[in-house]
């Protein structure tokens, strides 16, 4: 297919390189350096989607970032990319786009019927029209809107393609390469500074790309690919195209989206699809320009309908013309300038000018080529339904409320330029206090309150030579102060035509007996009629008026729509602009890609793995691991066909009958050394720790200042000064920061030291009747009968050459010891208890054994310490001394902590000893009470008891100590079960604690 | 993010640090009466202030010191940081 509107010549796009791509299906040709708008204008596509909630038919607006139509999907290296604005999507060979929001397809859109149901869907249609009965949202709106509305499919595979994150200081970070970006750049960079120079789009110049002026004696486009050069050889610069700076958070941090293969047909290996840059700035200059203001006449969303200055640069950029019978429409000179482009390639255009007697050096310009000029004219309403193929114009009398003599001329696009509007969304999300212009009927940032300052148009300066002037100054100024360097350069001279003021209206009356749609928001379909409504309504606040008629709320972020909207708002409030103030820019600017964000954090690399130095004797040994924290544990180890429940029995039962191994490396570890380091545990820990002896270690309880439990585990005394401290597995960081806490801000005075020393040992629990004589054969020398190593008592030891710690604790209620050897000798330690033991028939447990026998003999652990929980509804009263004081004690005299009937621990066995109890099922007295039942209690842990065969429970209910021998019930919704229960003493096994000292 | 300037460390990202409150906070001594109104207001009460507040932040990817950190809880603005040791 030939492109019927690419002209012969002209254009930066390369003519020798032709290329082929699909769009819906069907095959066209672009050049290298099209976009897929410019490529699809040039083969005469116009229709390119659906709006999102009448379904109308949708073309091109823009050229660019200010693209509220052409989203199309694409389909690139097998992955699917919704949401693409076919604006910025360059071309590359074999791409494949296809429409969004069309269904069946583009051409037939069974959606488009909302068009006609029109009055189904005003302004809060949403609120309104879905809300009853209410049965039917999930059935019967949700679908249907789902399929009808919506943008582009997301993929449900996993996104194959590499994003990475990149961190960057500067001195100067400069957003936007047109005149302003450049200027700025360049004076200073010769000051030395660090710079990072971003361009949105894949050509640096911005409009020094598309515009007619001279800078010394070149073109702004040859003057441009200067700087641009002599800054690439810079080293202090870098400069990077395709990247978006899309938000600007605190202490002058931005973030940038770079999209490095997504013009490719695919990312090369290493390189990534997209990097997202936190930049953390010195300095910021915001050169990001401009965007045209649309005009509102009826019907303008029609394809063909597009902004002036996008059909300047289809011309000048892609050397494609956007029709052959253009009508500009404006209400300031820019539209001139398009319509000289026109003019110049061959093709005549009418211009339809608002005002009533301009005149300026670019409006002689065009009468001296012969333009056809109307003044004080508008367009009424366009006409063509998937394309524009006429216009009703008309004459608008002087104070803009009337028109008349309405008359139809053929067009085929009417490029529309309503002035222009300032990018400012950067300056404001830096929190930058902006203000209304008046002179050009926008907001300009203002107050800065971050170190940003806003250049050129971006900040209303409409003037090359003001712009190039100022920027220059600024850039030479902020970055003097940096670097203390100055290396002034000198403003060149500039040649561009004056332009006359722009006419400030913007909004074409309707004729009577005629209720045209008049677009504002284009891509979330808000017209005039909308905002006129909500404002019937009572919605005053622009912020109500936004989310009720979602003006500015789609992915464009208002970009073509909030001015007029807020114009809008003002007329009909009879207030100006200011007082109605506009919404909140938020990041992004523009749409960032999910998988930007995430980078390479997915999968198994969003958090780190620690593994124990066992880690690999355990996979080798059939462990099933499972998650504790960061920390991957073995579950159990599978022996031929068993289940979790078998292996784990099988694992408990061992360690009850003979010895079993536990890998306990991940147990938190602090080494607390220093004259003060029993004081330090005496207030730290709810007991007494001046008398404990020398080899000796005690079990300790701490709690955070308002009582609750923090966390439990032993500290052993190592030396005179010097303790060994064990923190749960989940709540070791928590612990260590806690104590340096009170040792830095609470009581500095305390001469201690904490570090944390949890990857400086393995661990091995050793656990069983027959634990003692695995150690009496580990380590052969030593004295460890129950006089030379009593419960609670701790010894060093050789361990084959290895030096070792050897701790004589229990989490099993079992004679046990827990073995630790520095890390690098940790597999050594285990493969020698394995040997050792193996005549013991020693067997290794995980995790789900090591619950059930702490659980069985009731040792609280994570889930009974839940932050929820005092020492007394633990039964752990023992531990607490009545005689010092410690952290939190205080709170534990508050009324609801002494209550009578205070929650306590107990043990919850099934009536029928069959029926395990879900754990968090609640406790009731009635199970067929009425809803709400009250609940006691909840079960905090489950367990098979392997001594007693049969499931056990424990439960943190109300009245704990006075419920036991009652019969109740646990009651699980969830898992839709009641079980008859009775209660008994948490201590299931062994009560009196004899094994462990045995 | 913010930009803290850790006193022991230097200028360094939010993303290293973990915030601690309200740096104003004094625990009672221990060993002494301490009336209900006291300790619970100790525990549970914290100036919210919109403006100047002084906080404690922890360098835990650094230094693992306790610093105060004098933020202004509506612009975000740093005016200085200091020690443990250091009074505002
Ligand atoms: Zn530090």
């Amino acid at each position: 297919m030939s492109e019927k509107f690419r002209l012969n010549k002209g254009g930066l796009i390369n003519r020798n390189k032709k290329i082929s791509f699909k769009f819906n299906g069907k095959k066209y040709f672009g050049y290298e350096g099209d976009t897929l708008a410019s490529a699809l204008i040039a083969n005469g596509v116009h229709l390119v989607g659906r709006s999102f909630k009448y379904h109308r038919p949708r073309g091109f607006f823009g050229a660019g970032v200010d693209e509220p139509y052409a989203i199309v999907q694409m389909n690139r290296n097998n992955e699917v990319d919704p949401n693409v604005r076919a604006t910025e999507q360059e071309l590359f060979e074999g791409l494949e786009a296809k429409s969004v929001n069309c269904w069946p397809n583009v051409d037939f859109d069974i959606g488009a019927i909302n068009n006609f149901l029109g009055k189904f869907f005003p302004a809060g249609f949403y609120y309104k029209t879905f809300m009853w009965p209410k049965s039917f949202w999930y059935k019967v709106y949700e679908p249907i809107i789902r399929k009808a509305a919506g943008f582009g499919a997301a993929s449900i595979k996993h996104d194959k393609e590499k994003y990475e994150h990149k961190y960057e200081y500067c001195d100067l970070l400069i957003t936007g390469s047109g005149p302003s970006g450049l200027a700025s750049a360049y004076a200073a960079a010769k000051n030395g500074a660090k710079i990072i120079l971003a361009e949105d789009k894949s050509r640096f110049g911005g409009s020094l790309l598309t515009s007619e002026v001279t800078i010394g004696n070149q073109s702004g486009q040859e003057w441009a690919e200067k700087i641009i050069s002599e800054l690439k050889s810079m080293s202090n610069v870098v400069i990077k195209n395709r990247s978006q700076v899309f938000g600007y958070y605190d202490h002058n941090m931005l973030v940038m989206s770079e999209r490095i293969s997504d013009h490719l047909p695919k990312s090369e290996k290493y390189i990534p699809k997209q990097r997202l840059w936190y930049i953390r700035a010195k300095e910021v200059i915001i050169s990001s320009g401009s965007i045209e203001r649309p005009l509102v006449f009826g019907n303008n969303d029609t394809p063909g309908v597009m902004l002036s200055s996008a059909a300047k640069e289809y011309l000048k950029i892609y050397g494609v013309i956007v029709g052959k019978k253009p009508l500009v429409f404006t209400n300031n000179d820019s539209g001139y300038e398009t319509a000289i482009e026109f003019k110049k390639n061959g093709i005549d255009p009418i211009v339809l000018d608002t005002r009533k007697d301009p005149n300026s050096e670019i409006i002689k310009e065009a009468k001296d080529l012969n333009i056809n000029i109307k003044t004080s004219y508008v367009v009424v309403t366009a006409k063509g339904y998937k394309k524009v193929n006429s216009a009703d114009i008309a004459k608008i009398s002087d104070d803009k409320k009337n028109i008349s003599n309405i008359e139809n001329i053929k067009c085929d696009c009417i490029c529309v330029s309503g002035f222009w509007t300032p990018t400012i969304h950067l300056a404001s999300q830096s929190g930058n206090k902006t203000k209304f212009n008046e002179e050009i009927d926008a907001f300009i940032p203002s107050q800065s309150k971050q170190k940003e300052t806003t250049l050129g148009s971006a900040n209303g300066t409409f003037t090359l030579e003001e712009t190039l002037k100022t920027s220059f100054d600024k850039g030479n100024e902020l970055s003097k102060q940096i670097t203390n360097k100055e290396n002034k350069v000198s403003v060149p001279t500039v040649v561009e035509k004056k332009s006359s003021n722009h006419d400030k209206f913007w909004c074409v009356p309707l004729p009577k007996g005629k209720n045209y749609k008049r677009f504002l928001d284009f891509q979330n379909d808000v017209a005039v009629s909308d905002i006129q409504l909500a404002l019937r309504e009572g919605y005053r606040s622009i912020e109500h008026v936004k989310r009720y008629t979602t003006l500015g709320m789609a992915t464009d972020q208002g970009r073509t729509s909030n001015l007029n909207g807020l114009q809008l708002v003002s007329d009909i409030e009879n207030k100006v602009v200011p007082q109605v103030g506009h919404t909140t820019f938020r990041p992004p600017y523009s749409p960032v890609t999910i998988g930007a964000i995430v980078g390479r954090e997915i999968g198994k690399h969003s958090k780190p793995t620690r593994k124990s130095p066992m880690h690999f004797w355990h996979e080798k040994n059939n462990a099933v691991f499972v998650d504790a924290g960061v920390w991957l544990r073995p579950r159990y180890y599978k022996q031929g066909n068993e289940n979790l429940f078998e292996a784990s029995k099988r694992e408990a039962k061992n360690v009850r009958q003979n010895v079993g191994v536990c890998d306990v490396t991940t147990l938190g570890k602090i080494d607390i050394k220093g004259p003060d380091a029993a004081e330090l545990l005496n207030r730290v820990y709810t007991n007494a720790w001046l008398k404990l002896p020398v080899g000796k270690a005690r079990y300790g309880v701490m709690l955070r200042e308002d009582g609750i439990v923090m966390d439990d585990g032993t500290t052993t005394r190592i030396s005179e000064n010097h303790y060994h401290m064990t923190t749960t597995t989940a709540q070791a960081a928590n612990v260590l920061s806690h104590l340096e806490y009170y040792l830095q801000l609470v009581w500095p005075e305390l001469n201690v030291n904490v570090v944390s020393s949890t990857e400086q040992w393995a661990g091995a629990a050793i656990a069983g009747p027959k634990s003692r004589d695995v150690l009496q054969k580990l380590f052969p020398d030593l004295d460890v009968s129950n006089e030379g190593l009593p419960f609670m008592g701790y010894m060093e030891g050789n361990l084959f050459g290895v030096n070792a710690k050897i701790f004589r604790i229990s989490f099993s209620g079992e004679l046990a010891y827990e073995v630790n050897v520095e890390s690098d000798n940790g597999n050594f330690m285990w493969e020698k208890i394995i040997e050792i033991g193996n005549e013991f028939n020693i067997q290794p447990y995980g995790t789900e054994a090591l619950s059930t026998l702490r659980i069985e003999m009731g040792h609280v652990a994570g889930s009974e310490l839940d932050g929820r929980t005092i020492p007394y509804d633990n039964s752990l009263e023992g531990l607490v001394s009545k005689k010092k004081d410690f952290i939190g004690k205080r709170s534990l005299s508050k009324t609801a902590y002494i209550a009578p009937d205070r929650q306590k621990i107990v043990g919850v066995v099934p009536l029928d000893k069959k029926t395990s109890i879900p754990e968090g099922s609640y406790i009731v007295k009635d199970a067929k009470a009425k809803l709400p039942n009250p609940k006691l209690g909840h079960v905090s842990a489950s367990c098979w008891s392997v001594e007693y065969d049969n499931p056990f429970s424990l439960a943190i209910i109300k009245d704990g100590k006075n419920m036991i021998g009652q019969k109740l019930f646990a009651l699980s919704p969830l898992k839709n079960k009641t079980i008859p229960v009775e209660i008994v003493s948490s201590h299931y096994v062994d009560p009196k604690g004899e094994r462990v000292r045995s | 993010m913010l930009h803290i300037k850790c006193p022991h460390c230097g200028l360094r990202s939010q993303n290293e640090f973990s915030y601690g409150g309200d740096a104003a906070v004094k625990r009672p001594e221990l060993n002494k009466e301490v009336s209900d109104q006291d300790w619970d207001n100790f525990v549970y009460l914290r100036k919210s202030p919109a403006g100047k507040h002084l906080e404690l932040w922890q360098h835990i990817s650094g230094c693992r010191q306790w610093i105060k950190v004098e933020r202004d809880t509506l612009t975000h603005e740093i005016f200085k940081t200091l020690k443990a040791s250091e009074e505002a």
